[in-house]
């Protein structure tokens, strides 16, 4: 692939760079995933209440409100790091490519402001607007989470599959930003693969929490309430992810054929290639796996015979390091698998006994969930991007292309990293703080009544 | 050089602006914090701040993000040379606004400032580091210390005179912001104890302030002469005088008790301040390169233009909602009890699995689509069919009420494990 005839930048460091990008983004997608479905969630609440005047979801609604602005915070300024680090570490993509990306971090940056806009009232608003009114300043929150992660997300998506310019003598020109963010063929799976995965995550890791709360005995309706509805979204995202992430791979297959043969593994070109499940690449090929036949082709191009290009058809420059690639593809996979095999079950037994599981072991997997869900979320993510590499605009420009010059960098990742481990200690406790405050008042009290039984709460 | 070209880089100046003001009193705020000494009313005026600050809070870095992009995408090659030199105040800055975000959040799950008082001292410190390091960028910028090209500008070139003045006077700008905007707040709830201490604090950090401006032309004489010679004898004198002016007339009103109005007037000093600095150093941008070359391609720079208009229209409104809502007080009323609106009707348990069964066809014909459809309507239309589906599953699913059911057959001790406790609350 030819590139921009831009040289490499002398960096010694370029790997502390992108470990430094990458802890960035590791700290940062998760936030991100809370910031798109939780208000959702807190909302949906919000409005049962409204509908049904019951404060328990009134107070679940109202606790949850906390910890978003919480997280909110966090995501904030995790993300000013990130829009530091597109300048600080990566001058040379922001000097050669900021005209043609960069309208989708303008938009980004007003859907934020929005959000932190609403997610102000909102959070204060409580008791102090009218019902109605307070239900309505939540909707903005919901849609530009939305329009905001839509917006970096077309980002993301043009650097994997680049166009909306030219390049005439080393410059970038013809620039239409416009086509270059909005129609291009990546934007759509990427950004409803993140869409569910936010859900599945926020889903999981609040479900999570609650889950270890019943196996410790809080089983209050309160406790119920608040696992019942991330639960449920997590459920039923679950499923829906296998197939929009068939069509991730689909699309991969045809525009980032090296990036297929990475997260296979497929060293040869192959005509009816296997898939191996597990295992480790070395030497062309995929050593202690397990191999089901012509898997690969079947699901890539939907015919068990088609032929695969392998790694060595490409140039050895050209390779991203294929074990990372592989390795985060099967964690992503296996996980997602497990977790929608967990949310079928969920389901199953909701329509079958109409009630919530009563096995421990449902509640044990849920708490496994949790965490699980995150690494399945930054495992997709290293999919993602480590697939890409060398290159930080696919096939235009390399990442040794983009990065600073500057000497500063292995001290710089190490402020970052001792930062971002305060940053995480603070957030458990911030949120060990804010789980273990009594619950509210409102909450009614326990009334020998024919229908709740003994009303044990 | 169009106006196309320009335009951009006043939307910069004008967030620059409005960052200065609005995240400078937010980042001011922290300085009280930290300054408040110890004691009972130490502990008081800690308490006073930290709910003063309420819902305007960490959103005000959202300008200084508005600021990088629009920067790196209308003037990507001079962004990627500031970045490039000076990398290290831009990290500090970054790295302070990440502690003070995290405080923030921190200070949420505590009773108030006095509870943990390392988290309001690690608080304050930030509010300082974070305008002092950019404050120090800016002063890089404006003495011509940034060359063009991908230039490392090492550990200690950004703590050149100009940027340790600029960087002192942002943060005792940021300082004096808060106190004014403290007492017009606490003159508002007729907290006049408050008022009184915030109005001598907003004196004193303006006439310090005041002092440290006023050093400036006989420092940058000497360190950036370009800038000293644009500042007093070029363009930006006339800036320069009303920037002075305005200063004079806040503290004015600081003194005559009209803090409210005084917001106004310094607001007005630190635009002013701003566009003298622009005015200045216009049309360079960096040495030997002006803001027209440094432009970005017709295109990006149309884009861009739309796009920050289009989002002021929308913001504007919303921003001025929530500034209506704080600065009438709303957020400071008595609660007012909300009733119970209504109550809603529960689907049987029929409906429910009829729902469930639609929701899962729907799902399998959306995952046919989507899987199989060669054509792009087919895999839109898919992805639609799959996202209704969810709904529907969700609804089917009814978590709300599937909470009660559980308690409905009144078997809730037994199924958690014989001789567990169960945890009252």
């Amino acid at each position: 692939m030819g590139g921009i005839g831009l040289t490499a930048v002398d960096q010694a460091y370029l790997d502390q760079a992108r470990q430094m990008q990458a802890l960035s983004f590791v700290v940062h997608i998760p936030l991100v995933c809370f910031g798109m479905a939780f208000p959702a969630m807190i909302l949906f609440l919000e409005w049962r209440y409204l509908r049904t005047g019951d404060v328990v979801y009134r107070a679940v609604a109202q606790r949850w409100s906390r910890i978003l602005v919480a997280l909110f915070a966090v995501g904030v300024v995790t993300g000013t790091i990130l829009s530091f680090e597109m300048g600080l570490l990566w001058p040379g993509f922001t000097a050669t490519f900021g005209s043609v990306f960069g309208l989708g971090f303008a938009i980004e940056g007003f859907s934020f402001f929005l959000e932190a806009i609403f997610i102000g009232i909102y959070a204060y608003g409580w008791d102090r607007l009218s019902p109605r009114r307070h239900l309505a300043s939540g909707v903005p929150i919901v849609i530009t989470g939305v329009t905001g992660s839509f917006t970096v997300i077309a980002v993301n998506a043009w650097m994997q599959h680049p166009s909306g310019f030219s390049v005439r003598d080393g410059r970038v020109v013809d620039v239409n930003p416009v086509t270059a963010l909005f129609a291009n063929g990546f934007l759509a799976h990427e950004f409803v693969h993140m869409y569910l995965a936010a859900f599945m995550v926020a889903g999981f890791v609040l479900a999570g929490c609650y889950a270890v709360g019943r196996l410790r005995g809080r089983w209050t309706r309160y406790h119920r309430v608040a696992l019942a509805v991330p639960v449920t979204a997590a459920a039923v995202a679950a499923p829906a992810q296998l197939v929009i992430g068939d069509w991730a791979a689909r699309t991969v297959a045809a525009d980032q054929p090296v990036k297929l043969a990475s997260l296979e593994g497929l060293g040869a070109t192959t005509a009816g290639a296997p898939e191996h499940l597990l295992g480790w690449y070395t030497d062309g090929q995929v050593r202690f796996g397990i191999a089901i036949p012509k898997l690969l082709s079947l699901l890539a191009y939907h015919n068990p015979d088609a032929t695969v290009r392998g790694l060595d058809s490409f140039p050895g420059t050209d390779l991203p390091p294929v074990n990372v690639v592989r390795i985060a593809f099967q964690s992503m996979v296996g996980i997602g698998s497990a977790l929608a095999l967990l949310a079928v079950v969920f389901l199953f037994l909701r329509f079958r006994t109409g009630r919530l599981p009563r096995s421990d072991w449902f509640y044990q997997a849920l708490a496994v969930a949790g965490p699980a869900s995150v690494v399945a979320l930054i495992a997709g993510w290293v999919t993602t991007e480590v697939g890409r590499q060398p290159w930080v605009v696919y096939g235009v420009m390399r990442t040794d292309e983009a990065v600073t010059g500057a000497r500063e960098i292995p001290v710089g990742y190490g402020v970052l990293a001792l930062t971002y481990l305060g940053v995480a200690l603070a957030v458990v406790w911030l949120l060990r703080r804010l789980a273990g405050r009594p619950l509210p008042d409102l909450l009614p009290r326990p009334t020998p009544d024919a229908t709740t039984g003994m009303g044990v709460r | 050089m169009t106006l196309l070209q320009v335009l951009p880089m006043v939307f910069v100046l004008i967030e620059l602006t409005l960052y200065t003001l609005l995240g400078g009193a937010d980042l001011g705020t922290g300085v009280w914090q930290l300054l408040a000494g110890r004691g009972p009313r130490a502990a008081r005026i800690r308490t006073y701040v930290y709910e003063a600050i309420g819902p305007i809070w960490e959103a005000n870095h959202v300008w200084l993000i508005a600021v990088l992009t629009i920067m790196w995408t209308c003037y990507p090659g001079a962004f990627g040379d500031i970045a490039s030199t000076l990398v290290v105040p831009l990290f500090i800055a970054g790295i302070g606004i990440v502690l003070r975000g995290t405080t923030y959040a921190m200070h949420g799950a505590t009773r108030g400032p006095e509870d943990h008082r390392e988290i309001t001292t690690l608080f304050g410190l930030s509010s300082v580091l974070t305008p002092f390091a950019l404050g120090a960028a800016v002063g890089a910028i404006a003495s011509g210390r940034v060359p063009v090209g991908d230039q490392p500008g090492g550990y200690l070139t950004w703590l050149n005179p100009t940027s340790v003045l600029v960087g002192v006077l942002a943060v005792l700008v940021g300082a004096f912001l808060a106190a004014v905007q403290l007492t017009a707040s606490a003159d508002r709830q007729a907290d006049w104890e408050m008022s009184r201490a915030f109005r001598r604090r907003a004196l004193v950090s303006g006439l310090l302030a005041g002092a440290v401006a006023l050093a400036g032309p006989f420092v940058a004489r000497r360190d950036a002469p370009n800038l000293y010679t644009g500042l007093l004898h070029g363009d930006g004198r006339a800036a320069v005088v009303v920037s002075a002016l305005a200063g004079l007339v806040a503290l004015g009103l600081v003194l005559r008790r009209r803090a409210a109005l005084a917001r106004y007037a310094a607001a007005l000093a630190i635009a002013a301040l701003v566009a003298g600095w622009a005015l200045a150093q216009s049309p360079q941008l960096l040495p030997g390169l002006t803001v027209a070359h440094a432009a970005a391609p017709r295109s990006a720079l149309i884009g861009t233009t739309v796009a920050v208009i289009a989002g002021f229209v929308v913001v504007a409104p919303c921003l001025g909602l929530l500034f209506w809502l704080v600065l009438h007080g709303h957020f400071e009323r008595v609660p007012r009890s909300s009733p119970a609106v209504g109550t809603a009707r529960r689907p049987s348990g029929a409906a429910r699995r009829r729902l469930a069964g639609a929701s899962a066809l729907t799902f399998v014909l959306g995952a046919v689509a989507v899987v199989f459809g060669t054509a792009l309507w087919v895999q839109a239309a898919g992805v639609v069919l799959l996202l209704a589906a969810l709904v529907g599953e969700f609804t089917a699913v009814g978590p709300g009420e599937l909470a009660d059911e559980d308690t409905l057959d009144g078997a809730l001790t037994a199924d958690i494990g014989a001789g567990r406790k169960l945890r009252m609350s």
